[in-house]
């Protein structure tokens, strides 16, 4: 029982950072419809960013306000990383036939990740703890269930970050863009919508939620390299199919089953086969919902 | 003169954002400090030439758009290339056949032409899946480790011949494609390519994982290199080799070439195959399965096995591709099989232009054969390759060759350019 709300807690935490990534697949998919590979490198990129304030930081700084500064430099490069993909790799192929802004975002990502590597080294870079000790949930014969106070930040940053998104989403006049856009782009440009403008915001935006989830990543291992971005982006994405691509809810619900799948395989099965298990449910799902949990069953009309 | 001037002020606006872009990473460096911890230096100059560079790449990038004043239209270009096609592909074929009998040649340009070779038959094997039934198959790379492992672990543990066990290669990673794209039948578009992409990370992980079978990430040494009629390739000679057979003295270059011949043969069987099949109800049927599903299945084509049999042959190819990559390397690893081989290859086949077989090879000789010429800038060859892909995908979205005729025409053959394909399904 203690050991299985020991996975719950971390399998959550993990899900909550695989849902802030989610959340920037499945925008980027509705509003576009393209695959952004680029995406969990960007993820990456704010991972770095991140080590990089807190090393400037250390010793100037509080701990909290070191990792607020953090958040909030690493969402702002990011937000710029996003823009110029964009930018560059994307929108000169917007309209084009599919397959061209896939390979030009996994040349991106090919890019980015050995843009890192070349300027930061392709050695793996930790940082001290940052936030010791933690509550002590349950104690089942001489088993402790620990809940750090990392976790509680990374779910409590999580659920802000989520809520001024959705806030954003669903509660301004960009938010009523972006929807539009999603739904039908032609028809929004002539009702007045800078398509252009809104797909920028929704790169901005998408960026800035994977950096938070970079730097969250980072304070809870401590540990990064410039290839976490593949892993953490195909499970992400994962997440998003899994919940149903351009579904928002649907990709934090993906995320949190990802995250909550990986804890118990590597707690009750072998550390070694979770990532089979994770794609495995993943094929499994899609056999038998080809649209995820979530999504739209939209019927293709001739 | 005020164009000039906005010209001017856009490029330092782009240049205020590489500023910033590049400044934590270009611009700053992680060390490690004494005591374990990081500390970060700072690199001025590095930053400021990044950051000039890319205004003044702005400035003329802007002054080429301008001036650009009759630019020759894709579609004719395309046409252009098109039609001087039917002279490169000859062309391209007696380079391919005369390489390694150039006189005095160097061993690594052969064993680069073998390197080349294999991702020309693994794009032209792709070339089935994507570009002529129009599946995005973002995990090719598993059927290429399904051969390369079935051959490895034949010869390791039933000492089984490379000749005997090429076909069997090519039968196995078969069934690998019709029992993996059996659950995928009803899934399209995005749903495809991801389900693919988890099937080649999970051959993968589980060549990595299962240790006692495969070795896991220590790979599999000693796998035994093709035998020419049961002479052997031997740098010592001795009886029963090659070099004693044809009174000749033994030259690294003999098995090289060797190889490239097998290789060539192999890639060429699977261009001569796919230009069969293209002509064939078979082929005619993934065509039509390309542009348009339900248009396919209201005419009562065979969705089933359709999709089946492309991902068989197409898989199949990526098997004999896998057993050639064991014999040549002689030891194979699961690093070999990662996702960035079937980017690459489907990389290919893109830039190539989806469903036409010389533009196929023709990118896997630009994308294969000049990274790996750039010796000196190891460090920096994933990098360029990268840039590459986004360039020329900006530049040519529907790759090298984006024409096409027409497999089976009534009447007049009309070549169909890029502007006429509007179809959304890739």
């Amino acid at each position: 029982m203690a050991y299985a709300l020991q996975q719950l807690v971390n399998g959550i935490t993990l899900g909550m950072i695989y849902g802030l990534i989610a959340v920037g697949y499945t925008m980027v998919y509705g509003i576009i419809g393209m695959i952004n590979f680029a995406h969990g490198d960007v993820f990456m990129v704010g991972a770095f960013v991140g080590i990089i304030v807190l090393t400037a930081l250390t010793g100037v700084t509080s701990v909290p306000m070191g990792i607020l500064a953090a958040l909030l430099l690493s969402a702002g490069v990011c937000a710029l990383y996003g823009f110029s993909i964009e930018r560059v790799a994307y929108r000169p192929l917007r309209g084009s036939f599919r397959l061209a802004p896939l390979i030009s975002a996994i040349g991106m990502s090919i890019l980015l990740e050995n843009y890192v590597q070349t300027s930061q080294g392709a050695l793996e870079r930790a940082i001290p703890v940052t936030v010791p000790g933690g509550i002590q949930l349950m104690n089942e014969n001489g088993f402790v269930v620990q809940l750090s106070w990392m976790q509680i930040a990374i779910v409590v940053v999580t659920l802000v970050t989520l809520a001024i998104f959705t806030y954003i989403v669903t509660k301004t006049p960009l938010g009523r863009s972006m929807r539009a856009v999603e739904q039908d782009a032609k028809m929004a440009a002539l009702l007045g919508i800078d398509t252009n403008r809104t797909i920028s915001y929704t790169f901005i935006i998408g960026s800035a939620l994977a950096a938070v989830a970079g730097v969250m990543f980072l304070l809870y291992y401590g540990v990064i390299d410039f290839y976490i971005g593949f892993n953490a982006g195909i499970k992400a994405f994962t997440a998003a199919v899994l919940g149903g691509i351009g579904s928002l809810p649907g990709a934090v619900l993906g995320g949190l089953l990802i995250g909550l799948i990986e804890a118990f395989w590597s707690g009750y099965a072998t550390v070694a086969y979770k990532d089979v298990a994770v794609y495995s449910i993943l094929a499994i799902v899609l056999m038998f919902m080809p649209t995820g949990l979530l999504g739209r069953n939209d019927v293709e009309k001739v | 003169m005020k164009h000039l001037v906005a010209n001017i002020k856009d490029s330092l606006i782009v240049g205020g954002v590489a500023f910033l872009l590049f400044g934590p990473f270009l611009g700053l460096k992680l060390n490690d400090g004494v005591k374990g911890d990081l500390t970060l230096a700072t690199r001025p100059v590095l930053l400021a030439i990044a950051v000039g560079l890319t205004i003044v790449a702005r400035f003329l990038l802007l002054l080429w758009q301008d001036h650009r004043a009759t630019r020759l239209p894709a579609a004719k270009l395309a046409t252009s290339v098109a039609k001087s096609g039917k002279y490169i592909a000859p062309v391209l074929l007696v380079f391919a056949i005369g390489l390694p009998l150039v006189p005095g040649i160097d061993n690594s340009y052969i064993d680069l032409g073998v390197l080349v070779m294999t991702y020309v038959m693994l794009g032209w094997g792709l070339n089935i899946v994507v570009g002529l039934a129009g599946l995005l198959d973002l995990g090719y790379v598993a059927f290429y480790a399904v051969g390369a492992y079935s051959f490895a672990l034949l010869s390791h543990y039933y000492n089984l011949t490379f000749w005997e066990c090429l076909p069997l290669c090519g039968i196995l990673a078969a069934c690998w494609g019709i029992f993996l794209g059996f659950p995928v039948l009803r899934l399209r578009g995005d749903y495809l390519a991801i389900v693919t992409l988890a099937f080649g990370e999970i051959i993968r992980l589980v060549i990595t994982n299962w240790v006692s079978l495969t070795g896991g990430p220590n790979g599999i040494y000693d796998i035994p290199h093709p035998t020419l009629f049961g002479l052997t390739f031997n740098m010592a000679g001795g009886p029963g080799t090659v070099s004693d057979f044809f009174h000749i003295d033994p030259d690294p270059s003999q098995r090289t070439t060797y190889l490239y011949y097998i290789i060539l043969a192999l890639a060429l069987l699977t261009n001569w195959v796919t230009l069969r099949l293209r002509r064939q109800p078979l082929g005619r049927a993934w065509e039509a399965l390309r542009e348009d599903e339900i248009a396919c299945r209201s005419l009562g084509i065979n969705l089933r096995n359709t999709k089946l049999t492309a991902f068989a042959i197409g898989a199949m190819f990526g098997g004999f591709a896998g057993c050639f990559f064991a014999t040549r390397q002689a030891f194979i690893s699961p690093d070999s099989f990662t996702f960035i081989e079937s980017a690459t290859v489907l990389a290919i086949v893109v830039l190539g232009g989806a469903g036409s077989q010389l533009g196929v090879a023709l990118a896997a000789m630009v994308m294969i054969g000049v990274p790996a010429l750039l010796q000196d800038l190891q460090i920096y060859r994933m990098l360029i390759f990268g840039i590459a892909l986004v360039t020329i995908m900006v530049v040519r979205p529907r790759g090298f060759i984006s024409t096409r005729k027409p497999s089976v025409s009534l009447g007049k053959v009309k070549i169909i350019t890029s502007d006429m394909i509007s179809e959304g399904h890739g």
